[in-house]
């Protein structure tokens, strides 16, 4: 076993994970354990993302903008307070991003922004080609080595937080490369867990969004809210099959190009739900993907099920001026876009719901911080494109100076991790835990995703009741191997099935549609419903309350 | 229908080496780690691989030997026929396809 004592001990290496600890180490935090199950700075969302960054940055936009835009598009239910921390906040650290060369594309001495859907304005700042996420990764990769109180450690997988006397005080994980178990004794611990698309078949995000840290927050204590409401991206490459990219590339191309949404009869057909098409990118996500997925079941889908992207009429030569080598990417898989289109369909994108935590990121839970994706409240019902980076850095920073000023708690009692590290040193019976994570994401897929009815939210939690039972209460096989990928997937599938628990009840509960969170059975948006659903428990019960949308300052 | 075969090096550090076949439909377009990952969920889910990015070539995670050729799963396409798959040869051995890829000051 090893053991690891620091002040400000920040689990997930993504955007947030990686401000944290950069601003932590400024604001004087004695140390930092950067923690992360992969790879510093590649494991998560972050290094992922391929389009734009939103934050008012030019002289004639502001943030209050950007901010009644965020409102807005959360369909009355973004947290005001989050939301504009996210807007503020967010042009800071952008900005800050600039002077550590991340390398904004600009135009002479502007950035070049481009207008994303439900912007007011052009104020979405990329790198070229399709490069945001890596440079972003990169550039605070650089900015964490010359800070040498950070300690980065990767392969280190976190199974459970560490609570005493209603503290977060530590947490218990295990090394994968090893498999030898982990405790760390910390003052302020920060949940920089990123998302939880991997519960969904289709999804666009990495191997580790099982969304851990939801799981982990609610077992320590804290509080979930707007778990019902997973972001499903409209136009997710469905076929023919590519290598080498992500399924959200097209999104980049509708901003510069336009580029039209067709259905299987190859006519447009977004005007008939309330959006606008013509060739324009200005339709929101939930909408799209709405659209789309009401065309596909009026048997008007494309032939493997969503529908045609078109940019036939876009000239060969505007193409390669946009998008360069991608073009030669696209060539490599067959399809020439003078001459293909392509089939798109929504898939898993990002989740709105997560952590409560308060204008300092602190959770329920005192020594608990929250950052970045996993955090609920900013973007309502639905999320603005290109919020989410700017929410990581922006969160990350505030977590990050709040956790390094953080008032001590009791002193970490080995005794208080016992539990958790007897279950990371448990021997179970052996299971196909690589097929149960499979039956669970085409169980959400299925009965959980953004249309959803009573009769299919039952059946997704009896399917996870049935997953969970043959998953059994201990890890398969011995403890303490190298890369056993059989037992981290039953560490994974503890996490996910919990929050698979906590998407289902929240579902459930809310009787109308809003946003992301679609009630075939109860179609209508209700004024009554301007609420939040506040979570807590576990695998033996959650508690659901309706609690009001906090009010702006 | 015509299928892939996969021919995997397994085992971990200081033992022998063995290979272990798997054979699966063969889907045109296909990635060697979408094989690898059905071969997970359907066949034996203690075969070992890493990757992160799935599809995006981002993570750069999931590099192994493929057919005597270094190169990334996620990008090779799965071939009808017999494919073979080698953990990298210059990193250390953990188990199976993976290897030790982590900077040496970002792990214990
Ligand atoms: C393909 C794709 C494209 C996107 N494009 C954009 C875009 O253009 N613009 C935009 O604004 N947003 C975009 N997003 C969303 C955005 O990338 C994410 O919301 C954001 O990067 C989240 O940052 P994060 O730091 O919170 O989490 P992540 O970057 O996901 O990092 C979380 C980290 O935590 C680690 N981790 C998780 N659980 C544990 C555990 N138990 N123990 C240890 N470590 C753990 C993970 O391995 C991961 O490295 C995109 C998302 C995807 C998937
Ligand atoms: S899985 Fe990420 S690069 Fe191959």
């Amino acid at each position: 076993m090893r053991h690891f004592t620091t002040e400000v001990l920040i689990i997930g290496a993504g955007g947030a994970g990686m401000y944290a600890a950069i601003e932590a180490s400024r604001q004087g935090a004695g140390d930092v354990l950067l923690l992360e199950r992969s790879l510093i700075g590649r494991g998560g969302a972050t290094v992922m993302a391929q389009m734009t960054v939103a934050a008012a940055l030019e002289a004639d936009d502001d943030w209050h903008f950007h901010y009644q835009d965020t409102l807005t598009a959360g369909r009355g239910l973004c947290d005001p307070a989050l939301a504009a921390l996210l807007c503020e906040v967010g042009v800071d650290v952008i900005r800050e991003m600039e002077g550590w060369k991340v390398g904004w594309a600009r135009d002479g001495n502007r950035l070049r922004a481009v207008q994303a859907p439900g912007h007011d304005r052009a104020r979405c700042v990329y790198v070229d080609f399709l490069s945001t996420g890596p440079a972003v990764s990169r550039t605070l990769r650089t900015q964490l080595q010359r800070h040498e109180r950070i300690r980065r450690l990767g392969d280190v997988v976190v199974t459970d937080l560490v609570t005493q006397e209603g503290h977060v005080t530590g947490a218990v994980g295990f090394d994968i490369a090893s498999g030898t178990p982990v405790t760390i004794e910390a003052k302020a611990t920060i949940l920089a867990t990123g998302g939880l698309t991997r519960l969904y078949r289709r999804n666009s995000a990495s191997a580790h969004m099982s969304g851990d840290g939801f799981a982990l927050a609610l077992r320590a204590g804290a509080k979930l809210l707007g778990m019902e409401f997973v972001q499903f991206f409209p136009i997710g490459h469905l076929a023919p099959r590519m290598v080498g990219m992500d399924p959200i590339m097209w999104d980049p191309f509708r901003y510069k190009l336009g580029g039209r949404l067709l259905n299987g009869a190859k006519e447009e057909f977004i005007d008939r739900y309330g959006g606008t098409d013509e060739g324009r990118y200005t339709t929101t996500r939930d909408l799209a993907t709405y659209a789309i997925t009401q065309e596909v079941a009026a048997g008007r889908g494309s032939p493997a099920g969503g529908a045609w992207l078109s940019f036939r009429h876009v000239p060969q030569a505007t193409l390669r001026e946009a998008f360069g080598p991608v073009i030669d990417k696209l060539a490599a898989n067959g399809i020439d876009l003078t001459r293909d289109d392509v089939e798109v369909a929504p898939i898993a994108h990002y989740h709105m719901g997560g952590v409560r935590v308060d204008t300092g990121m602190r959770t329920d839970v005192p020594g608990l911080f929250a950052a970045g994706e996993v955090v609920g409240g900013a973007n309502g019902a639905n999320r603005l494109s290109g919020n989410a980076i700017t929410e990581a850095l922006a969160f990350g920073k505030i977590a990050g100076a709040e956790a390094a000023r953080a008032a001590p708690g009791p002193a970490f009692s080995p005794a208080a991790a016992a539990e958790a590290l007897a279950l990371v040193g448990a021997e179970g019976p052996a299971r196909n835990t690589a097929a149960l994570v499979v039956a669970l994401q085409a169980a959400m897929a299925d009965h959980a995703g953004p249309f959803r009815d009573a009769a299919g939210l039952a059946r997704a939690s009896a399917a996870i009741a049935a997953i969970r039972a043959e998953a059994g209460p201990l890890p398969p096989g011995a403890p303490g191997l190298p890369h056993d990928m059989v037992r981290l997937d039953w560490f994974d599938l503890r996490q996910m099935l919990l929050v698979a628990d906590s998407i289902v009840a929240a579902a459930l509960a809310r009787t109308e549609s809003r946003g992301a969170h679609q009630r075939i059975d109860h179609p209508e948006t209700e004024e009554d419903w301007r609420v939040n659903l506040l979570l807590s428990g576990d695998e033996r019960g959650l508690d659901i309350t309706r609690i009001p949308v906090p009010e702006a300052a | 229908m015509p299928q892939a075969t996969l021919l995997i090096r397994r085992g971990v550090a200081g033992e022998p080496p063995r290979h272990d076949s798997f054979t699966l439909e063969f889907e045109p377009g296909a990635s060697v780690l979408d094989g690898l990952r059905r071969i997970r969920a359907e066949q034996d889910p203690t075969l070992a691989i890493r990757y992160a990015c799935l599809n995006a070539n981002a993570c750069k995670e999931c590099m192994m030997v493929v057919n005597g050729r270094v190169t990334y799963a996620c990008t090779a396409r799965l071939e009808e026929g017999t494919t073979t798959l080698e953990p990298l040869p210059n990193k250390a051995l953990l188990r199976d396809l993976v290897t030790q890829i982590a900077p040496p000051d970002e792990r214990f």
